[in-house]
């Protein structure tokens, strides 16, 4: 279906944090940051060698490599046009 | 309760809390003016700035800007020290009689999580709405009454730069310091948390209340931030009375937890950004929630696939060029003054121990460090522009991959450029990363990356030996060496550093993320009011030290003294007085003080070293005297030059030195074989040394402080003095295996 992990998304797609995988001990600062479950985020766009990636989340823009956005479980949103 | 307060000044205090690029330092700059002190934290290397304001009632009080946070469970020393010095911990810093929490209107939502902890301390608290004139702008429209109301604490809307709203600040400062107790905030994030959790927090509560006495308000959140503590870091878990209890009694808490279906890893930012996003309901009234379109615009070019490298190159290249080119004229400058010191110290003393320790010793000494102020200057100037535009932030997004390839994040690049100036700044930029292992790495492969220091040996060495000639009809051989031995240093630090991290250092205790703030105008006040700060850190860091070990350094080159042959030289001296008249005397004379000279060096402490150590760097082609100028080199690499110039009584002449050591270095046969004693392989292999050694006092001293740590400070000069040593043993005695004198 739509659940996927954040780091699949394409720049200017949205989605909803849903919760993580793996290693909980290192998830606890992004949590802090705001990225917790039913949290909208924006992929805004990956940096020019490919990694992290820019996301836009509760009105300020963060990076994040995808290694990291790879544990962080997302729900794509429906027939986004990338706007 | 009490409220920290001195009782012998009776001085109240404030203190500056709030994340990162929320303009903190702007509001500190507007409430004290200029009249601020920078300083560390008794222990850690956290900066403690601190200044006065005066109350419109005339009351003077301290102000206290504490580090940048995100939250009050610590994942950086930044972020331990604002914890402790909230809950009156540290017993450096006594607890402010107010806490003034500065959030970015722009981004209340994460501001809040902290704000919201600060104001469960039960401390006087003030919300700082700052950068209000952005919000604006964007569309944001934030109800202050209704805010002020819910949490039941008063909240101003500031400018910082255009200090708008100062004022009021200032008068509700004075307010709050009015009433006589801490006013409870309303804030509570009680309702928000499953059911049944706070009975089982209260049997954590009941075992650490006893420590936080001070602060009955802050256990609450003491006892929530417990819980997700797994590998018990935190200090509770080391008191002796109570420690062992409490991990037994979060062991059970959480077991119990689980079996009621509450996810204990993460209980509190969950429930907090859920009362968070109850009280933005009630008082964000239209968040755009969106970035603002000039920024994005520029964000399109400079993160461009192709720009964004580009742009960044040249960046790198100007801030390369002024460095090393536009810093040369003051730096020129400063050399001839301090000459000048020198020589007015020289006819002012009287002729002596004292002079020689004032001339030869300090100014030679600390004369050596403030030369590099104009390219230290320069270099803070430049990452101080870049973190107020937001560039900064920008350039670790681009090049956070390639670090990443090393082991390291793009955080290091800035301190590991820092060090191709100096190695000392270098160290310091390294506070921003907040990652223990990703921090060390860097400071321990920043002294390879090639300082400045080193370029005066280069030069000389490769004008003297390497031939002058193109190779291919294009690339020029002596251009081609010093490029080469850039490469290296840059190859050994990077190398070095994916090693550590491979090995010792590995792992990372936190994702690597950092905020992407909107670009802004600069403030050239604020970019020069932190470019003069940290400068003045240096100064007085590296200055210290440096001062120490002038003399120390001065003492080894100046002692044992030999009356002895003073007396013998003194004779001779006066023999030529008595033989010869007019510029044949004043040849002779000087001949003859030269001689002196290189005796006093050769037989004194130095001398002996040097000679100590000669069967050690024998293998790499090195003589004795080239032993004396590494010895020397501990206070200033470029030491190895009038070294070598002393020991082979090179005169000055006309241009300087520079011509005539370098045929005296081309000319030097050695005594035991009559061959010569430099060759083009012993001078490149000597450059090698020299690109890896760890040969700097001032960056022992930094490194100490900075880890906090001797056993780190040593293991980096043996590492260092290991590499450099095999890396000279294989160029030297490889080049003669290949034929190569």
């Amino acid at each position: 279906m739509n659940r996927t992990t954040l780091d699949q998304l394409k720049a200017g797609e949205r989605g909803v944090v849903q919760g993580y995988q793996g290693e909980e001990d290192l998830h606890y600062r992004l949590k802090e940051l705001g990225l917790v479950h039913g949290t909208r985020i924006l992929v805004k766009r990956f940096a020019p060698l490919g990694d992290p990636m820019e996301v836009v989340l509760r009105g300020y823009s963060l990076s994040i490599r995808k290694q990291d956005a790879a544990k962080i479980l997302v729900q794509k949103d429906k027939n986004d046009d990338g706007k | 309760m009490t409220t920290g307060n001195d009782p012998i000044t009776k001085r109240r205090e404030i203190a500056l809390v709030g994340n990162p690029n929320t303009g903190k330092t702007t509001i500190f700059n507007a409430l004290t003016g200029l009249r601020h002190s920078t300083a560390n934290y008794p222990g850690v290397t956290v900066e403690k700035r601190s200044g006065r304001m005066q109350l419109p009632g005339g009351e003077e009080i301290s102000v206290l800007d504490l580090p940048g946070a995100y939250s009050l469970l610590p994942r950086s020393l930044d972020e331990e020290v604002v914890h402790d010095v909230l809950l009156g911990i540290r017993k450096d810093t006594p607890p402010p009689d107010l806490v003034l929490v500065i959030l970015d209107a722009n981004n209340l939502e994460r501001n809040l999580y902290l704000a919201t902890q600060v104001l469960e301390t039960g401390l006087s608290v003030i919300l700082v709405l700052n950068m209000w004139d952005m919000a604006q702008k964007n569309g944001t429209v934030v109800d202050l009454e209704k805010l002020s109301e819910l949490t039941g604490t008063p909240c101003v809307a500031t400018v910082g730069m255009e200090r708008e709203g100062i004022v009021k600040l200032q008068q509700t400062i004075a307010l709050m310091l009015l009433e006589p107790v801490a006013r409870p905030a309303k804030f509570s994030l009680e309702p928000f948390l499953p059911e049944g959790l706070k009975n089982e927090l209260d049997k954590i509560v009941a075992l650490i209340e006893s420590r936080l006495r001070d602060r009955p308000g802050a256990v609450f959140g003491e006892a929530l931030r417990l819980l997700p503590d797994r590998l018990f870091r935190s200090p509770f878990f080391k008191d002796i009375k109570t420690g062992d209890l409490l991990r037994t009694e979060i062991l059970s808490v959480r077991s119990s937890l689980k079996q009621n279906g509450i996810d204990w890893t993460s209980v509190e930012p969950e429930c907090r950004y859920r009362a968070i996003d109850d009280l933005c309901t009630r008082v964000v009234r239209r968040a755009s929630h969106k970035v603002p379109a000039f920024s994005d615009r520029l964000d399109k070019i400079l993160t461009h696939r192709v720009w964004g490298l580009g742009i960044f190159i040249v960046i790198m290249g100007v801030i390369f060029q002024s460095i090393f080119s536009w810093a040369q004229a003051p730096m020129d400058l400063l050399s001839r003054v301090i000459e000048k010191m020198g020589g007015f110290a020289q006819a002012w003393l009287p002729e002596g121990a004292l002079r020689s320790l004032v001339v030869d010793g300090i100014i030679a000494g600390v004369g050596n460090v403030i030369v590099f102020l104009p390219q230290i200057f320069l270099l803070f100037f430049f990452i101080a522009l870049f973190e107020d535009t937001g560039y900064m932030a920008r350039a670790v997004f681009v090049l956070d991959k390639l670090m990443k390839k090393v082991g390291l994040n793009g955080k290091a690049f800035l301190p590991l450029l820092s060090s191709f100036a100096c190695t000392v700044p270098g160290v310091l930029a390294t506070r921003t990363i907040e990652d223990r292992n990703d921090r060390l790495a860097t400071i321990l492969v920043a002294p390879l990356m090639s300082c400045s220091a080193r370029l005066p040996i280069y030069t000389l060495l490769i004008a003297a030996f390497i031939p002058n000639i193109h190779v291919f009809h294009l690339l020029h051989l002596q251009g081609l060496t010093l490029l080469g031995l850039y490469l290296l240093s840059i190859g050994a630090g990077l190398g070095i550093a994916a090693l550590f991290r491979k090995t010792f250092l590995k792992g990372n205790r936190m994702p690597f993320v950092f905020e992407l703030p909107p670009y802004r105008i600069p403030h050239l006040k604020t970019v020069l009011g932190t470019m003069w700060d940290r400068a003045k850190e240096f100064i007085t860091r590296a200055g210290s030290i440096i001062f120490f070990l002038s003399i120390v350094l001065w003492f080894l080159v100046s002692y044992p003294k030999d009356p002895a042959a003073q007396t013998r030289f003194e004779s001779v001296k006066q023999q030529a007085s008595v033989t010869l008249s007019g510029e044949a005397l004043q040849k002779r004379l000087s001949a003859i003080e030269h001689e002196e000279k290189d005796l006093r060096l050769r037989s004194s402490y130095a001398g002996s070293l040097g000679r100590a150590i000669e069967p050690a760097i024998r293998p790499l082609g090195f003589n004795w005297e080239i032993g004396i100028g590494i010895v020397a080199s501990f206070a200033a690499r470029e030491l190895l030059i009038s070294t070598l110039a002393i020991v082979h009584h090179v005169e000055a002449q006309g241009g300087g030195m520079t011509d005539g050591l370098i045929r005296a270095l081309q000319e030097q046969r050695s005594p035991v074989t009559g061959k010569l004693a430099y060759t083009p392989l012993v001078a490149l292999s000597l450059m090698v040394f020299y690109v890896l050694a760890c040969q700097c006092f001032s960056t022992f001293a930094i490194v100490k402080r900075e880890t906090g740590s001797w056993g780190w400070m040593f293991f980096m000069i043996l590492y260092m003095t290991g590499l450099a040593w095999s890396a000279s043993f294989v160029v030297y005695q490889g080049g003669r295996l290949l034929g190569f004198e």
